[in-house]
């Protein structure tokens, strides 16, 4: 008969629409929701290197970069910037400290995730050193303080006039070492 | 082969016929929608008086999570594919559904989804009570033992949706009689056609993120694993992506059985039909670039916030178009006021102010303040309930004599349509002053200012609830011992092949196709 026919041809047609869709939930959705993150600043990315090129340092202006440190729950370290706020020039190089502290009595390792306010300056945020670009693997009681070397891009719109740069420590000791290679 | 059903219990169990597959449905639906219901009796029961009274605060998160989670996936959804079952062949002039082994099997393994997810209450841990949204990292990292179970049931439940859009798409594709061109189908035909297409494209969608799910809890992935690299925004926009054709999956079966009832209690033929379906067809495609007007407070970039926003303003566009459609069939009509018309009113009615309150939650600005409060609760339900469940009584209602030869008690229909169109107003017209006045959803327990209004929502509740067994006694002694109607055509306003069939729709029907002139 014909109808059964034409039957198989719907069912495999739409049958093959239902896997694609479930691929396109599996394979295709994450890694375009990390590109529109990257396009728009938004979101939570792993940390980028950044080279550092010759540029020229716009004293005429300053901007005053904050940063915060946060624990995620469950994260027992210490965890706080050394210098809590600094007033830079764009385009120089500047370090920064940031404390840790395992308070515990156990090794663990810990992962720096960062998050720039505001988005729309992420473009202009260079970091050419950081301590998120790796896990900080830290022993009991162990403490240590952790560079972060950055450069404001000259670039930076002029109505941005101050950044807040935070970081959440979040305990990836569970999560073994071997994922941790990934991240960088 | 053309003799009636078989005997006992394997009539049931082993059944190809679409009529058969449609009551299990509609049966099972209406369990569902009464454990459901019993659900949302306890939360009411508990917000009845500020302070914890009854149950535990982890308690009433698991029964807002089962509510919500067992009314869309167990109810709403099994009771239209249900009605599609029992009518789509019937109106299209086909004998049965195209493929009656798979419409067999997608019914039957919808009960052990079912049986999987309520068997979570009874585990170590509780069942899930992270809200039916099931947002990560509270549905992976911080979830019960139990959510296992939960990604299992909706993966059946998933592939059940499938199955049974996959065989509904191929009915009316190449089973329609010769002469029904697709601009002649019923409108509840078309609608259908509209959400099967609508789950096979985002039921694989929740698929996948329950799978994502699934593997940042068992294999160590970290999709929304932000210490992984992952982003538990990454999962609402996921599941929205999949949850606002969701929404529409449900209204849209409902939008076709109130487009065959006005007509038939107007006696006028459906005004504009033609543009019933093209909006139809518009509504089906708008939502799929609206999603995250779910989401406004997760920080997006204003011109995101401002896309979303007009996108979904455009969805009252055709909607407004079926609402118009609606009214001006009734216009001028001659019109009596029998159950199924009563509900189909009343769904015009509140469906509209439900689609007015979700206008101004699609303002992105004014949704700062209401995210996540009762006024949200209050929109949906609007939408939900006197959308969907009072259109799916209505249709119950209007082809109950069809199906079973006997007229249903009308006084106690319109008792049980008052009890509940009133009931349904006490318990969520409040719901949206204590949304504005900033009472969060989800919660066990609220400040003492909003003591008033819970309580007036709760008796309201406890009303709709008792209509609900009303009903269900009405159908029950419909089917034992109701009037029995011997006429084609029940309704003297009704149209369409259904109504060309004796009454009871004999098991058979449509051996040799009709000819449609």
């Amino acid at each position: 008969m014909s109808a059964s026919r034409s039957h198989k041809k719907v069912v495999t047609k739409l049958s093959l629409w239902a896997v694609g869709m479930f691929g396109f939930a599996l394979f295709v959705m994450p890694p375009l929701y990390d590109l529109f993150c990257e396009i728009t600043g938004i979101g939570i990315r792993p940390a980028e290197r950044y080279e550092a090129a010759p540029a020229i340092v716009d004293y005429s202006r300053e901007v005053s970069v904050t940063f915060a440190a946060t624990n995620n729950e469950q994260m027992p370290w210490r965890f706080e910037p050394i210098d809590s706020k600094v007033v830079v020039h764009p385009g120089e190089r500047y370090e920064v400290k940031f404390y840790a502290k395992n308070l515990t009595d156990q090794d663990m390792i810990g992962q720096a995730i960062p998050g720039l306010v505001p988005f729309s300056a992420s473009d202009y945020f260079h970091k050419t050193e950081c301590f998120c670009f790796n896990s900080q693997p830290l022993a009991a009681g162990e403490e240590i303080e952790m560079a972060l070397v950055f450069i404001v891009d000259p670039e930076l719109p002029r109505s941005i006039k101050s950044l807040v740069m935070s970081y959440t420590l979040f305990d990836i000791t569970p999560a073994a070492a071997d994922t941790v290679a990934q991240l960088q | 082969m053309a003799h009636g059903p078989a005997k006992g219990i394997g009539r049931w169990l082993f059944t190809t016929n679409h009529k058969d597959i449609g009551t299990l449905y509609l049966w099972f639906s209406f369990a569902m929608f009464l454990l459901g219901g019993f659900f949302a009796m306890v939360i009411r029961a508990e917000l009845f008086q500020p302070g914890m009274q009854l149950i535990r605060p982890e308690f009433f998160n698991q029964m807002t999570t089962m509510h919500g989670v067992i009314m869309v996936f167990g109810a709403i959804m099994p009771a239209f594919v249900g009605l599609a079952n029992w009518m789509i062949p019937l109106m299209i002039g086909a004998p049965d559904m195209a493929l009656p082994r798979m419409n067999n099997l997608s019914f039957w393994i919808l009960p052990f989804a079912f049986l999987t997810l309520a068997s979570t209450l009874f585990m170590e841990g509780g069942a899930p009570n992270f809200g039916w949204t099931f947002y990560a990292p509270l549905s992976t990292k911080y979830a019960p033992e139990s959510v296992n179970y939960f990604i299992f049931s909706m993966h059946i439940m998933g592939a059940s949706s499938i199955m049974g859009s996959i065989n509904i798409i191929a009915t009316i594709m190449n089973m329609r009689a010769p002469g029904m061109t697709y601009m002649k189908m019923p409108l509840f035909v078309w609608t259908w056609l509209i959400t099967a297409f609508l789950l096979v494209a985002v039921m694989p969608v929740l698929a996948g993120a329950v799978t994502m799910m699934l593997m940042d809890i068992n294999f160590g992935t970290s999709f929304f694993d932000a210490a992984g690299g992952g982003d538990p925004v990454l999962f609402q926009h996921i599941f929205w992506f999949f949850g606002h054709p969701e929404v529409y999956i449900i209204i849209l079966p409902a939008f076709g059985v109130v487009s065959a009832i006005i007509p038939a209690f107007s006696r006028k033929p459906l005004f504009g039909y033609a543009s019933m379906v093209y909006a139809t067809a518009a509504i089906a495609f708008l939502s799929f670039i609206v999603w995250a007007h779910h989401m406004f407070t997760v920080g997006m970039p204003i011109a995101g916030e401002l896309y979303f926003m007009y996108a979904t303003m455009l969805i009252a566009v055709p909607t407004g178009v079926k609402v118009f459609n609606w009214i001006t069939t009734m216009y001028k009509g001659a019109l009596t006021f029998e159950t199924p018309m009563l509900f189909s009113i009343a769904f015009v009615i509140l469906f509209t102010f439900g689609g007015f309150t979700g206008l101004m939650l699609s303002v992105a600005a004014a949704d700062i303040q209401y995210h996540d409060s009762y006024f949200v609760v209050a929109h949906f339900h609007y939408v939900m309930v006197a959308g969907a469940v009072f259109s799916g009584t209505a249709a119950v209602y209007y082809w109950l004599p069809k199906w079973c030869g006997k007229m249903y008690n009308e006084t106690m229909g319109q008792v049980q349509f008052w009890i509940a169109f009133v009931g349904f107003n006490i318990t969520f017209m409040p719901q949206h002053f204590l949304g504005l006045a900033g009472m969060p959803r989800r919660y066990a327990d609220y400040g003492l200012q909003f003591a008033d209004w819970n309580m007036v929502s709760s008796i309201g509740a406890f009303m709709y609830g008792a209509a609900q067994l009303l009903f269900l006694y009405n159908v029950i002694a419909t089917i034992r011992n109701g009037k029995p109607v011997s006429d084609n055509k029940v309704w003297e306003g009704a149209e369409g092949l259904e109504w060309e069939v004796p009454t009871p729709a004999p098991y058979h029907t449509f051996a040799t196709p009709p000819q449609i002139k």
